[in-house]
């Protein structure tokens, strides 16, 4: 079992408080849309190592492809083409995915105990085998990041992956970036290096560059330099002011108790029929390997 | 590249025009973010599109494509009428001193010694003029008129920069905006690079555009520099390789050439290539021509290649005219050849004209395909829907298709863009029945051998004699080949200053091609790779990645050609007296003390020569000296002249407006049927470009799902103010149609291809890439090369991909 | 219910979904929060350079096994050298999806043979291909294999035949393919370099 595993900050629908005792580095990763050329390679390294594999899709007149994020497709680039001033065009090309909130709303918002863990060093993580596909994750998230797969009723998105990060590594995406527009490290080192890569920005003519680290959901371990700070809805709409739902801390407060009851029924009877069924695709997935 | 990859990380100001880096070589573009982010450098593009790269640039200028000449020939006139240019490096490394002959002229869009009828010039009276001694006469002053700097002057004195905006469309300011900061690079201690590719090479005039970014380079004094120099980033993993090794019509290994028919001579062969020196105290380097050629001859023939025989010389075959790529097709077409073998080349995809190149496939009767996917060349015959539309029953081609293996099941060497040999390793077996390229090869040849040993034949001599010393014959083991390239010696190769001291015994390797003899006692397959295997071992498997300089110049990663030399021409990185032009970035500099050039790299220079000597940088020219006039090497002339693309939305050249013949290049070569194939504007009204996607690699990575997921379905790019007249939205299907058929895809429709101004008449731009086709595991698509012109550059043959006229209309 | 061994496992799989069975008071038990087991932590690793464009990016291939006798050696992951002076780990996403390539439906796996005119593949073995393939081109060579030209010069030369070389090949595979080829006389060949 990795080490990481067991330091836990916090995990869905769960009371028993996690242990405290040890204090691991927080990481982050750091997107310089700056330095980003929209090559995809981080999406096709994200699929590679979570061997997922999307539907071969269609164009639909841009670059954006997979359109959307989706089970399969935990993180995609958003292209916009934006006439900054006159004569002056900027295609900025932003790599969207889960942010890794400090203040995770869609962890608030899992009513399935463990399904959603969030470790001390900041990774939120869906472990889908806890999941019930309710689909409460992706009304809590302020991104709108997590994506229910048609295949498994589950819900899925990036685990910054905690596979690697568990072993020192640092997430494919990162690894793969060809120029640097994504970095990983500590938090800390990554504002610093923010800061630095601000500086150049600001030195190019780009007075409002900035680091995108929103206070609204207690900061964020994916963060953004864009060089347009002030105005990050820009970027293919990059909420301003993220926060979590209203709706989330109703759920939390009434509607709980009554709905754990009920989802628990469902489950304890799904793990009969999966004990003696089993899921089909398994089997199809064996045949095709 | 004369640079390589890490060295961009050195310089100043990257310059990308003629290809789309950031696109098309990310893992490569880093070291742009690199330099940027750590040099403060900046990053200028100029091309048709707001691409990828220019979307980190600094400043982006558009260009009308196949305009490029025009756009540079104005920078060069800038650099001279403002009097930027580095002027030390102007008047000692370059040939601007030079006079020219008297003969030599250029007049009406045309230079002395045209013949229309044969649409080629009489090249004699493009030379400089040679004195009594033997040498070339030079005017150190620059003043002479009939100098080589003089006359740059008065040839580019035309590209105002109110012509290069009627020419390209790029409005002036954004010219003179870009003229300005290139400009900045002339200080000694500033360099720029160029990253080019195929948005230079594929233009009926793309070698000429290519010397003109060449041109620019040495007025600012960039080449030789660390983080200067003129990068061709090469466009698949071994075309540097394959280029070296002379797998071309016209070329024997390491750049030798072969011999035409009125080379009936050995030693006149021999002596016409090994020029002498064109001024005193220099070295031309290709005097070395007979060593290089009688190893390569010993390599392939071995004992059968002797001084009695010329080394097998009439054993090569010798060429009336180009055989070409579209030379070949051609003849195809009109029943001429009967064979085509395609090993890993997908020319139905690949060639212009797909029209003309399907059906000059149908009259070939046997076809052999060795490739590890199944492409599209491959199922030429067979009916793939409105995307192939043929009746296989129809064509009665044989077709055999071999299963080859990919680079993951192999082992061998690659030669990267950089020139670095770098060896690889076999990780896994090839599925099914695949075997290696090596392999079929054997098998293939060793089976006609045997026929030609049984039956007899048609001059034999070659086949039964060439060297094939395989421990297993059928499977020519990758090392064996290696260490055959590399060179051995035959006899004991001794020290031509004391004889008694030997170099390398018998039967040993090679350290390099200076131990190459041309008495038959040494061989090697491809002269420039010598010392890539020598007794220490395979050089090319090395994987030491320390920089003890700090200048990103690994010399014990790998091996780079020739000689581990990482930056060619560095001697050019020092002034006269051996002092690097930039203490901060030194390459190599004199040491007087220890009496040899010393640093970060291999001297690309006799490494004892002190300076004093006066011989200068470059050695591979008999003037010792780069060639701002290219003398009688060009198809088109000594200056590169703009012309315009064989399908063009202009009436006239605007350079020369009166002279219809100068219109498109007046020395590229274009079959007779081929004519009535060229689209008029009155009909295909546009301008179109043909490039690739960051997402896929050629017709190849669609057989990939992961980029077909990336980026699954043929489209086409319109800017909006087209589409807008067209009544086009983003996501429709458009059809886009030449003069040689058409495609169906859906429009992207986009700010980033904007419209320009050219010659007084708004001009709009659709952009194709290439990668769809009727195999694979994206969508289907039309191969965009249906659309594409048959016609290529005056000197090299290569298509004119990136510029011609299309019609579009929503489907 | 009868549980077979098959089921057992399910079982223990499916324990950790019992978890959140537990947290509502169903079972005793504590949730775990594990990740992804990392895969490459004993698979064989084999260095490459990457076949697509001319950066010459390094390579980390990850197969199955450790190259004992029994295991069939299959390559389930690629990623980027980070010792590698160029790319430094990186690769852009053609490189990152280099096993996709390797493992793709579309890689032939035996030789074949279509006749003319016919409409379809047939499948033939490595011996007939070569046989058939040498008797075809030494025939044509034969036939028209031009040893002197109309002024009499030797130029020793075969038109009739072509060869287009990868340029994705290796220098071993060129230098080879180059010898044969002109041994032969052949002069039109070329490789992606002239296109």
């Amino acid at each position: 079992m990795a080490l990481q595993s067991l330091d836990i900050k916090a995990r869905s629908a769960t009371t028993t408080p996690p242990p405290r005792a040890r204090d691991p580095i927080h990481v982050a990763k750091l997107i310089d849309i700056s330095k980003c050329i929209g090559c995809k390679a981080c999406q096709v390294a994200c699929m590679e190592w979570n061997d997922l594999r999307d539907e071969v899709g269609t164009n639909a007149g841009t670059y954006d492809n997979p359109r959307d994020l989706t089970a399969q497709s935990w993180t995609v680039m958003r292209f916009s083409e934006v006439e900054v001033e006159q004569g002056r065009l900027e295609w900025l090309i932003r790599k969207d995915g889960c942010m890794h909130c400090e203040d995770p709303g869609c962890l608030k918002a899992c009513p399935a105990p463990g399904a959603i863990v969030q470790s001390v060093n900041g990774i939120v993580d869906f472990h889908q085998e806890h999941c019930i596909g309710c689909g409460y994750c992706i009304t809590g998230c302020p991104f709108d990041i997590p994506r229910l797969s048609k295949k498994d009723s589950k819900v899925y998105k990036c685990t910054l992956c905690s596979d690697r990060v568990a072993v020192g590594m640092e997430p494919a995406c990162i690894k793969t970036c060809p120029t640097g527009a994504l970095v990983f490290g500590t938090k800390g080192d990554m504002i610093r290096h923010a800061e630095g890569r601000i500086a150049d920005l600001k030195e190019r003519g780009y007075a409002n560059a900035a680091l995108y680290n929103p206070e609204g959901v207690g900061g964020t371990h994916v963060m953004y330099v864009l060089q347009h700070g002030d105005k990050p809805e820009l970027y293919a709409n990059l909420p301003k002011d993220p926060h979590i739902s209203p709706l989330v801390s109703l759920w939390k407060g009434i509607a709980k108790p009554l709905m754990s009851l009920g989802i628990g029924l469902a489950v304890f009877a799904g793990f009969f029929h999966f004990v003696t069924a089993g899921p089909k695709e398994v089997e199809e997935e064996e045949k095709a390997d | 590249m004369t640079n390589h990859w890490v060295d961009i990380k050195n310089t100043d100001l990257v310059l990308i025009m003629g290809g789309n880096a950031a696109e098309a070589h990310p893992c490569g573009f880093k070291w742009v973010t690199e330099a940027k982010a750590h040099r403060k450098a900046r990053l200028v593009v100029v091309d048709p599109r707001f691409t990828r790269s220019a979307a980190v640039s600094d400043y982006y200028a558009p260009i009308r494509a196949g305009s490029d000449i025009a756009f540079l020939g104005g920078v060069i006139n800038y650099l001279l009428t403002h009097d930027k240019i580095h002027h030390e490096y102007v008047k000692n490394y370059t040939d601007s001193s030079f006079l020219v002959k008297d003969e030599f002229s250029f007049e009406n869009g045309l230079f002395s010694g045209y013949d229309p009828e044969k649409r080629s010039y009489d090249r004699s009276s493009w030379g400089y003029q040679i004195g009594e001694d033997g040498y070339a006469r030079v005017d150190p002053t620059l003043q002479h008129p009939r100098c080589v700097f003089q006359l740059m002057k008065a040839h580019y004195s035309r590209y105002t920069p109110e012509m290069v905006s009627t020419v390209c469309g790029t409005p002036q300011a954004a010219f003179l905006k870009v003229c300005e900061t290139i400009a900045e690079t002339s200080a000694a201690d500033k360099t720029m690079t160029i990253m080019y590719a195929l948005g230079w090479t594929q233009h009926s005039v793309g070698s000429q555009m290519i010397r003109t970014g060449a041109m620019v380079q040495l007025l600012l004094g960039n080449i030789g520099a660390p983080g200067g120099g003129m990068n061709a980033l090469r466009g698949h993993s071994n075309i540097q390789g394959l280029t070296d090794l002379g797998l071309l019509s016209d070329l024997l290994p390491g750049y030798l050439t072969l011999p035409r028919d009125a080379e009936q001579n050995f030693g006149a062969y021999i002596d016409k290539r090994a020029s002498k020196p064109l001024r005193p105290g220099q070295l031309s380097y290709w005097q070395n021509y007979n060593k290089f050629h009688v190893s390569l001859m010993k390599a392939w023939f071995g004992d059968a290649a002797s001084a009695e025989n010329n080394w097998c010389y009439d054993w090569l075959p010798k060429m009336d005219k180009g055989y070409d790529l579209l030379q070949v097709f051609e003849d195809m077409g009109q029943g001429k050849v009967n064979g085509y073998v395609c090993q890993g080349f997908n020319p139905l995809g690949s060639a212009p004209c797909k029209v003309k190149v399907s059906n000059s496939l149908s009259k070939l009767k046997f076809l052999v395909i060795v490739d590890p996917l199944a492409t599209e060349t491959s199922e030429f015959w067979q009916n793939h829907g409105e995307y192939n539309d043929v009746d296989p029953t129809k064509i009665q081609t044989e077709v055999f298709r071999l299963p080859s293996t990919c680079f993951a099941e192999e082992d061998g060497s690659l030669i990267n863009s950089g020139r670095w040999m770098q060896w690889h390793w076999k990780g896994a077996e090839p599925p099914g029945d695949a075997k290696g390229d090596q392999e079929i090869m054997a098998g293939i040849f060793l089976r006609i051998r045997a026929l030609y040993q049984k039956e007899g034949g048609a001059f034999p001599d070659p086949i039964l004699n060439l060297t094939w010393k395989h421990k297993v014959p059928s499977s020519p083991a990758p090392e064996e080949l290696a260490r055959e390239f590399s060179g051995k010696a035959l006899k004991d190769v001794t020290d031509p200053k004391d004889p008694t001291r030997v170099l390398v015994k018998a039967g040993e390797q090679l350290n390099g091609f200076g131990e190459l003899r041309d008495d038959g006692s040494t061989s090697c397959g491809c002269w420039i790779f010598s010392g890539a295997w020598s007794e220490k071992g395979n050089l090319m498997a090395r994987r030491d990645n320390a920089d003890p300089f700090g200048i990103g110049q690994t010399l014990n990663w790998a091996f780079a050609w020739p000689a581990n030399r990482r930056i060619l021409y560095n001697r050019a990185s020092c002034d006269p007296s051996g002092k690097p032009y930039d203490p901060a970035r030194k390459l190599i500099a004199w040491d007087a003390g220890a009496g040899k050039w010393t640093g970060a790299d291999v001297p690309d220079f006799v490494a004892d020569s002190a300076p004093e000597n006066g011989m200068n940088p470059f050695i591979m020219n008999p003037e010792g000296v780069a060639r701002f006039f290219a003398v009688d090497k060009m198809a088109e002339g000594p200056f590169p002249e703009h012309y315009e693309p064989f399908e063009t939305p202009l009436a006239a050249n605007p350079l020369s407006p009166g002279n219809p013949m100068v219109r498109s290049s007046p020395a590229a070569r274009v079959f007779k049927d081929d004519w009535a194939t060229f689209g008029k504007a009155d009909k295909f009204p546009f301008v179109a470009t043909t490039y690739r996607l960051t997402e896929h690699f050629h017709f190849w990575t669609k057989h990939a799902r992961l980029n077909a997921i990336t980026q699954p379905e043929q489209f086409v790019e319109i800017g909006e103010e087209l589409a807008k007249a067209k009544g086009i939205k983003a996501g429709d299907h458009v059809r886009v149609k030449s003069n040689r058929g058409h495609i169906v895809a859906v429009a992207v429709v986009t700010k980033r291809i904007m419209s320009l101004n050219v010659n007084g008449k708004r001009t709009h731009t659709v952009g194709i890439p290439l990668h769809w086709g009727f195999m694979g595991l994206a969508k289907n698509g039309y191969l965009t090369n249906t659309l594409t012109p048959f016609v290529g550059d005056g000197n090299t043959q290569t298509p004119e991909f990136k510029a011609f006229l299309v019609d579009v209309e929503k489907v | 219910m009868q549980v077979t061994r098959r089921q057992f496992f399910r079982i223990c799989a499916a324990g950790v979904g019992s978890s959140s069975l537990a947290a509502l008071g169903f079972a005793p038990g504590e949730a775990l929060a594990e990740v992804r087991t990392f895969k490459l932590a004993q698979a064989t690793e084999t260095r490459n350079t990457c076949p697509y464009c001319s950066v010459g990016c390094g390579l980390l291939m990850y197969s199955l096994g450790d190259k004992s006798k029994n295991t069939e050696t299959a390559i389930f992951h690629i990623e980027g050298d980070p010792d590698h002076p160029v790319n430094r780990g990186t690769l852009c996403p053609k490189g990152a999806a280099l096993v996709d390539f390797v493992r793709s439906p579309n890689r032939l796996k035996h030789p074949e043979y279509r006749a003319p005119g016919s409409k379809e593949w047939k499948r033939i073995s490595w011996d007939d291909a070569f046989d058939r393939i040498a008797r075809l081109l030494k025939d044509d060579r034969d036939k028209n294999f031009i040893a002197t030209n109309d002024k009499g010069e030797t130029v020793n030369r075969w038109l009739t035949t072509g060869v287009l070389a990868a340029s994705a090949a290796s220098n071993e595979t060129g230098y080879v393919t180059h010898k044969v080829v002109r041994s032969m006389g052949i002069l039109g060949f070329d490789n992606q370099a002239r296109v």
